[in-house]
């Protein structure tokens, strides 16, 4: 048991990490191979597999996750204003101080669970984004956001507007204008910016699925499983939620850090409830509980977002062209409202389907899949091994 | 408030009374939901490696008295000391780790885990106490664990479902599962609420075999069961239970011939 589960593992681990390098390669022929979206795709895989230790193994759904990411998004944008346009110290304190926000509001939250600790979860995070637009803009610069600015002159000019960077200053870096984001000189944009993502993208995959294969995870699976039992044998569950909160907070933070290290601008938009929504879409979309599940489900709803809200009429009209004019026209006229801005109408969709035909998500799909193929080849092996009667 | 109140505020103080070889001792335990009195000046001693059983009509208060000693329940007044340490006012994940396991009346597993996963999270939980951050100590590798598990899961009759989930067995074998989930922890003291309800007259045949076999490794043992033969098969001592009160106890054979538990509980039926 213990190697096959070893091998699975590590079959599982090595393939993933191939797809992910390969992404530019595999998403070619769907158009999807550009920077910005690969980069996407691994940012928010991260924040799902993230969201997935807490949901998918406790099954306490959080609606606050996206207030990890704006304090991940403004702690970057502050080491870049501050010590160094280098991404990882940056990274570090993001995470660190989103491991510690987690810690507070998972402490007042997990005292409640079902409905209560969502809501409650959810009243963090608005209340968040209200101080992040009122009270906090000294830190966060309100609506316009927090961005990187050229070096400070004059003392007298506000942080917001100036920046001081330390570090790089010690280190004489010379700077013309507002440098970019760089990791020890490798420029954060472009591929550079998706491998360096793709590259954490496969460490937090490694570490959920040693979290997963854990003693750890499987006292959180007994906690989705019956709560009420684990106490009475000898767990204390609090601790363990609380653990599995700030991880999931961590992953959550790494995710805003990498979106304010790819474009170095933070807003207080990423805290919005809707982005607490969107990764609980792609969760369930993939499939809750799976290790890869939540990166398929961040990929579709990255791609959707991408692709289908850049469709237009002109698109649909070429796209139905082999139709007689007629057709065409009612066709564009349909297929016009799940493009362009109706895109969430083709998301909601999709989830409506996957949801009432797959409670799995797309995992379950594919193990549907994986399972007619396997009895496919028992049968064919039960039929070759059979004795015949002639024998 | 009594002395039992006072004793019972001050968790974790150290508590020597009652009958002596004591392990478990309920000291004036009263309890009331709504001003129906679930239990009422309930004081029992339950001795070092005997099996008490505890009989009683429906709605005696058998299991209030029970979710009493767990720290389900916290009673208004009196206090639970297991040897030596007053457990009321205490956790339940705390009582367990003091040694006092729980079978419920109701199969309380987890659905979602294989039948051997179930057996090894108390087994874990055990050893581990009640919270360890290790996220990479790897579940697949406890191989000690896994064997003793496979062992105890063996003993109560369920090897051939190791790897099936506990969701899809029937209620007989969640509650054999159970057992075998209290057995694996070794516990001081195992309370277990009617462990042969729902079960085949051969299974319950069987885990008699199993808890007197126990029995012999000296483990204490409550036991709460409407089911005679498996009390008279297992019990050193009996308590009768009827109104929330405890109006008889001693030996098997005593409680037979005892005229109130006749009138109160078995009626006319001979025992």
């Amino acid at each position: 048991m213990e190697k096959n589960t070893a091998l699975k593992d590590t079959i599982l681990f090595v393939g993933f990490a191939a797809v992910v390098l390969c992404l530019p390669i595999i998403l070619e022929p769907i158009g999807a191979n550009y920077p910005d979206l690969l980069q996407k795709i691994a940012i928010f895989g991260i924040f799902a597999i993230g969201f997935n230790i807490l949901f998918g193994l406790t099954g306490y759904l959080s609606f606050g996750h996206a207030a990890f990411i704006g304090v991940g998004s403004y702690m970057t944008l502050w080491s870049f204003k501050l010590l160094t346009m280098n991404v990882v110290p940056a990274i570090i304190f993001s995470v660190m101080l989103a491991g510690v926000f987690a810690y507070l509001i998972g402490y007042v939250s997990l005292r409640r669970s079902g409905i209560y600790f969502s809501i409650l979860t959810l009243a963090f995070a608005q209340m968040c984004y209200s101080l992040a637009y009122s009270v906090l803009t000294p830190i966060t610069n309100g609506e316009t956001g927090l961005q990187t600015r050229a070096i400070r002159t004059n003392p007298e000019t506000s942080l917001l507007d100036a920046d001081l960077r330390v570090i790089d200053q010690a280190f004489g870096v010379q700077e013309v204008g507002v440098p970019t984001t760089n990791f020890f000189g490798m420029a954060m944009s472009g591929y550079t910016g998706f491998y360096f993502c793709a590259v954490l993208l496969i460490i937090c995959f490694f570490i959920a699925q040693r979290l997963t294969r854990s003693n750890f995870g499987m006292m959180l699976k007994a906690i989705k499983s019956n709560q009420n039992r684990l106490n009475y044998t000898g767990i204390h569950t609090r601790p363990y939620l609380i653990a599995a909160f700030v991880i999931s907070g961590m992953y959550a933070g790494l995710a805003g850090s990498l979106m304010a290290a790819t474009d170095p601008i933070a807003g207080a938009e990423r805290m919005q409830w809707t982005a607490s929504g969107e990764v609980v879409l792609m969760t369930i979309l993939g499939g809750v509980g799976t290790l890869v599940g939540p990166v398929l489900g961040a990929g579709l709803i990255k791609y959707a977002e991408q692709k289908v809200s850049s469709w237009n009429e002109g698109i649909l009209e070429n796209f139905f062209s082999f139709l007689p004019e007629t057709l065409q026209h009612l066709m564009t006229n349909i297929g016009s409202l799940f493009v362009g801005e109706g895109w969430h109408t083709t998301l909601g969709l999709m989830f409506m389907i996957i949801v009432i035909f797959l409670p799995g998500g797309i995992m379950e799909g594919i193990q549907r899949i994986a399972n007619i193929f396997k009895r496919k080849s028992g049968d064919n092996s039960k039929g070759a091994s059979a004795p015949q009667p002639a024998e | 408030m009594s002395v039992a109140e006072d004793i019972a505020n001050e968790p974790g103080r150290s508590f020597e009374r009652g009958v002596a070889n004591s392990v478990l001792h309920i000291d004036d335990v009263h309890k009331s939901f709504a001003g129906l009195h679930a239990l009422s000046d309930v004081d029992l001693d339950v001795r070092q490696g005997e099996t008490h059983a505890i009989i009683g009509p429906n709605g005696a208060g058998k299991s209030t008295l029970l979710n009493v000693c767990v720290g389900r329940l916290k009673p208004d007044r009196g206090a639970v000391v297991f040897d030596g340490t007053v457990l009321t006012g205490k956790q339940p994940h705390e009582i367990n780790q003091l040694g006092v396991a729980r079978v419920f009346q109701t199969p309380e597993v987890f659905p979602d885990l294989t039948v051997l996963e179930n057996v090894m999270v108390p087994a874990l939980s055990k050893r581990d106490g009640h919270f360890r951050l290790n996220p990479f100590k790897s579940f697949a590798r406890e191989n000690h664990i896994r064997d003793e598990a496979v062992s105890v899961i063996e003993s109560v009759g369920l090897k051939a479902q190791l790897s099936d989930m506990a969701a899809a067995m029937s209620r007989g074998d969640k509650r054999r599962l159970e057992l075998a989930m209290g057995l694996i922890q070794h516990p001081r003291l195992l309370l277990l609420d009617e462990p042969t309800a729902g079960m085949a007259r051969h299974d319950t045949n069987a885990t008699i075999e199993l808890l007197k076999q126990i029995k012999q490794g000296g483990m204490t043992k409550v036991i709460i069961e409407h089911d005679m033969h498996v009390v008279f098969s297992l019990a050193d001592r009996i308590s009768v239970l009827a109104g929330g009160r405890i109006i008889a106890q001693g030996k098997p054979d005593e409680i037979k011939n005892n005229p109130k538990v006749r009138e109160a509980y078995l009626g006319e039926e001979q025992v």
